[in-house]
C-alpha cells in the first residue's frame, strides 16, 4: 500500500511544490527528481502486485491490468521529464514563455501525471471519472502556453468537446449507479468497481447496455476515436512537445483503459442475455472506424506533429478494435499494442520536439534533410516511424501481427479491411518522411543540442519486445488478460 | 402513472425537475447574455431546492450538495460570468437565435428521444425515477444543444453548465446522490473548469477581439486547404 501511496501522491506533491519554485533551472531538475520517484515506486509496488496478487482496499484496486499501466505511465512521465527539462528551457530562452508560464509548465505536468495514476489506481468509478476530467483541466492551460491565436483556439476546442464527452462519460456513470443499487446488497459500494465486478451478474442488462453507450461515447472522446477526434490533432500540435508526448502516450490510454474496465462490468451483467457481445461491437465499430479514417487522413497533413497525432488516433483505433474483439489472443496483443504505442510515440514525439527546433517550423514542407545535419534525429525520426508503420523487428509489428491473427480467426472478412488501413497509413507516414529525414537540408541549418537518450531508451525497449519478450512480461501481459477475458493465452 | 400515488414530497421533487428542464428552454431561446446567465441561475437554485427536497426525503447527505449547488450553481458561477461580461463590455450584447423556430423544435424533439431512451428501464419498480432520469437527460441534451446554436463563447459555457446540472439532476433524483468523495470531487472540478473558462475569455478576447467563436477557424482552415 505505501507504495502505492507514494507512486501516486508524489507527483501531486510536486505539483504543489513546483507551482511555489521560481528558478527554471532547479524547476527542471525537481520536475525530472519527482518523476524518478514516482516511478520507483510503481516499480516496486509491481513487484508487490506480481508476488502477492491483487491489492484491493482504501478506495484502490490495483491489479496485473492497470498495475503495467502504472508502470508505463511513470515510465513515459520520466523519459519526457528529462526531455523536456532543455527542451523547455530552449523554449523560454527563445522568449515563446514567460518565467510565470514556466512555473504553471512544470506544476501541471505533475498534476497531469497525478491525474493519470489516480485515474488507474482508484476503485471508484466516480473517482475514476474526476481524475480524467482532472486531466484535462490541468492540460488545457498547457495546449494554449505559447498564447498564439491558433493555441488558444486548440485549446478552447479541446476544452469543450473533452468536457462535453466526459459529461456524457458522466451520465453513463450515473446510470451504472443506479443499476447497481437494485443489485448490490451494499448500497454505498455501488461505485466500487471491485464489488460492481463481482457482482456483475445481477446488474440489470438494459440499464448496462445504455449506459455502455455513454461511457463508450464520452471516454470515447479522449480516446480520439472518429467522429470525436477533432479536439486531439490541434491539442497535440499546437502545445509544447512534451504535452504532445505524454497525451498522446498516456492520457490516451488511460480513457481506453477507463472503457476496458466499464467493458468487463456490461460484458458479465450482459452475459446470459441474447446481446451479450453488444459491447464488443460497439468498441470494433468505433475502432476500426477511427482506424480506417486516421490512415486516410495522415496524407492530407501538412504540419508534422498534426501527423502523428492522426497516427495515434489510428493505432487507439486499432487498440479499440483489438478489445473489442474480446478473446485472450486479441486481448494479449491489445495490451501489448497499448505499451510499444505509448513507448514508441512518445520517442516520437521527442525526436519531433528536437527536429522542430532544427529546422525552426512545424511545417511538414519546411523540414528536410534531418539526417545530414543532424545524424542522431535523423535517424531517430527514421527509425520512430519504421517501428510505428509497423515493421519488424520493432515491437509494433508483433501487437498488429497477434491482432490480425485474432481477426483472421473470429473475423475472417474484417482482415482485408486491417490490410488496407495498415497499408495506407503506412505510405501516408512515409511519403511524408522521407524528403523530411533525406531531402536537401536549407542552407545554414544548424544542429541543436539534443538528448536522444530517451528515444534511444524507448525505441531500445520496443525493439527487445518485438525480437523476444521477457518471460516474466509476457506472463504479466497473460495475466492481465486472464482478469479481462477470463482465459489464459499462453 | 399515477401523480396521486407518490408523497407529497416525491410530487414536489417532480415539479422542480420539470422546471429544471423549463428553464432550460428559457436558456436555449434566450438572446440576451446577461439574462442568459440569469435563467442560469436560477436553475442552479431550482436544482439545490430539488436536492435539498430529496435530502428531506430522508437521504440527509445530500444537504451538503444541496448546499454546494446553491453556492456554486447559482451564486459563485453566475456571479464570476457577470463580472466577466462586464469587464468584457458585453452587457448589452444581444445574439438572436438563428432559426429559433428550428431549435426550439429540436429541443422537444430531444425530450422525446430522452423519454424513448430511459423507456427500456421503465420496467424498474420506480415511476419517478424513470421521469426524472429522461428529464435529466433532456436537460444534458438541451445544454448540447445550446452549445451547438450559439456562437458566443459566453453562451456556449451556460451551455456547458447547464449539462452539469442535468447530470447533478440524474445523480440526485435517480440515486440520491453519489457517495460524497464523488460529489466534492465532481463540485471541484467544475469550479476550477470555470475558472479556466473565465481565463480563456481573456485569451480569446486578446486573440480575436471578440468572443466569437465561428472565427475560431484558424485550425480548421489549415486542414482544409490541403
Amino acid at each position: 500500500m505505501n507504495a502505492l501511496l507514494i507512486a501516486v501522491f508524489l507527483p501531486l506533491a510536486g505539483a504543489l511544490v513546483l507551482a511555489l519554485v521560481r528558478s527554471l533551472a532547479l524547476a527542471g531538475w525537481l520536475n525530472l527528481g519527482f518523476c524518478a520517484g514516482s516511478l520507483a515506486a510503481a516499480v516496486w509496488l509491481a513487484l508487490q502486485i506480481l508476488r502477492g496478487g491483487d491489492l484491493t482496499g482504501d478506495g484502490f484496486h490495483v491489479d496485473a491490468f492497470n498495475v503495467y499501466l502504472v508502470v508505463l505511465t511513470a515510465l513515459v512521465g520520466l523519459t519526457t521529464a528529462i526531455f523536456s527539462r532543455p527542451y523547455m528551457a530552449h523554449v523560454c530562452r527563445d522568449g515563446q514563455v514567460s518565467e510565470g508560464r514556466m512555473r504553471l509548465y512544470h506544476s501541471m505536468f505533475q498534476g497531469f501525471l497525478f491525474t493519470m495514476l489516480l485515474a488507474l489506481t482508484t476503485d471508484n468509478l466516480g473517482v475514476l471519472w474526476v481524475a480524467v476530467e482532472g486531466a484535462t483541466l490541468a492540460t488545457v492551460l498547457l495546449v494554449s502556453l505559447y498564447r498564439t491565436p491558433e493555441s488558444v483556439e486548440a485549446a478552447w476546442k479541446y476544452f469543450i468537446l473533452c468536457g462535453v464527452g466526459i459529461a456524457l462519460a458522466l451520465f453513463g456513470t450515473v446510470l451504472v449507479y443506479f443499476a447497481a443499487q437494485h443489485a448490490l446488497a451494499d448500497v454505498a459500494e455501488g461505485l466500487s468497481w471491485s464489488a460492481l465486478y463481482a457482482g456483475a451478474d445481477r446488474l440489470h442488462p438494459t440499464v448496462m447496455a445504455i449506459a455502455f453507450v455513454f461511457l463508450l461515447v464520452g471516454y470515447g472522446t479522449k480516446v480520439g476515436l472518429v467522429p470525436l477526434h477533432n479536439w486531439l490533432p490541434d491539442a497535440h500540435s499546437e502545445g509544447p512537445t512534451p504535452m504532445s508526448a505524454v497525451l498522446s502516450g498516456l492520457l490516451l490510454n488511460v480513457a481506453l483503459y477507463a472503457v476496458v474496465r466499464f467493458k468487463m462490468l456490461v460484458d458479465g451483467a450482459l452475459a446470459a442475455t441474447d446481446k451479450a457481445a453488444v459491447a464488443g461491437h460497439l468498441m470494433m465499430g468505433f475502432g476500426l472506424l477511427s482506424f480506417l479514417v486516421a490512415g486516410l487522413f495522415l496524407h492530407r497533413q501538412r504540419d508534422i506533429k498534426r501527423l502523428f497525432s492522426y497516427s495515434s488516433i489510428e493505432h487507439m483505433g486499432l487498440m479499440t478494435f483489438a478489445f473489442g474483439i474480446g478473446g485472450p489472443l486479441a486481448t494479449f496483443g491489445g495490451l501489448l499494442h497499448m505499451l510499444v504505442h505509448s513507448l514508441t510515440k512518445s520517442a516520437i514525439f521527442i525526436t519531433v520536439g528536437h527536429a522542430t527546433h532544427i529546422a525552426g517550423t512545424q511545417t511538414i514542407e519546411h523540414i528536410r534533410g534531418m539526417i545530414r545535419t543532424q545524424p542522431a534525429v535523423g535517424w531517430g525520426l527514421l527509425l520512430g516511424v519504421a517501428a510505428i508503420a509497423g515493421f519488424p523487428p520493432f515491437g509494433v509489428f508483433t501487437s498488429e501481427f497477434l491482432l490480425l491473427s485474432a481477426t483472421m480467426q473470429s473475423w475472417p472478412w474484417l482482415t482485408t479491411a486491417l490490410l488496407f488501413g495498415l497499408v495506407v497509413a503506412f505510405a501516408g507516414l512515409f511519403r511524408h518522411l522521407h524528403p523530411m529525414v533525406y531531402g536537401k537540408a536549407p542552407e545554414g541549418q544548424q544542429p541543436v543540442a539534443a538528448n536522444m537518450l530517451p528515444v534511444m531508451a524507448h525505441l531500445g525497449l520496443v525493439l527487445w519486445l518485438g525480437i523476444a519478450i521477457p518471460v516474466a512480461l509476457s506472463r504479466w501481459l497473460d495475466q492481465a488478460t486472464f482478469l479481462i477475458t477470463g482465459s489464459h493465452l499462453l | 402513472m399515477n401523480l396521486m400515488q407518490l408523497t407529497l414530497l416525491e410530487q414536489a421533487v417532480f415539479v422542480l425537475a420539470a422546471l429544471v428542464l423549463f428553464l432550460s428552454f428559457a436558456m436555449l431561446a434566450q438572446a440576451r447574455l446577461l439574462a442568459g446567465i440569469h435563467v442560469f441561475a436560477w436553475q442552479g437554485a431550482v436544482l439545490a431546492a430539488a436536492t435539498g427536497l430529496v435530502a428531506a426525503g430522508g437521504a440527509p447527505h445530500l444537504f451538503i450538495s444541496a448546499a454546494l449547488t446553491l453556492a456554486l450553481k447559482a451564486l459563485l458561477i453566475p456571479w464570476m460570468l457577470h463580472r466577466l461580461v462586464r469587464r468584457l463590455e458585453l452587457e448589452r450584447h444581444v445574439e438572436p437565435l438563428q432559426h429559433p423556430a428550428l431549435v426550439l423544435m429540436a429541443g422537444a424533439g430531444l425530450v422525446i428521444f430522452s423519454y424513448w431512451v430511459v423507456v427500456p428501464i421503465e420496467r424498474l419498480e420506480l415511476v419517478t425515477t424513470r421521469n426524472i432520469l429522461s428529464l435529466s437527460l433532456a436537460v444534458v441534451l438541451i445544454g448540447l444543444l445550446i452549445m451547438v446554436t450559439r456562437r458566443q463563447a459566453v453562451t456556449q459555457v451556460i451551455g456547458f453548465m447547464s449539462m452539469e446540472n442535468g447530470l447533478f439532476l440524474a445523480a440526485v433524483a435517480a440515486t440520491h446522490g453519489m457517495p460524497l468523495v464523488v460529489e466534492l470531487g465532481v463540485a471541484f472540478d467544475v469550479l476550477v473548469a470555470a475558472v479556466l473558462f473565465g481565463v480563456f475569455f481573456l485569451h480569446i478576447n486578446e486573440s480575436i477581439e471578440s468572443l466569437d467563436v465561428d472565427r475560431l477557424n484558424r485550425l480548421s482552415a489549415r486542414e482544409d486547404d490541403t
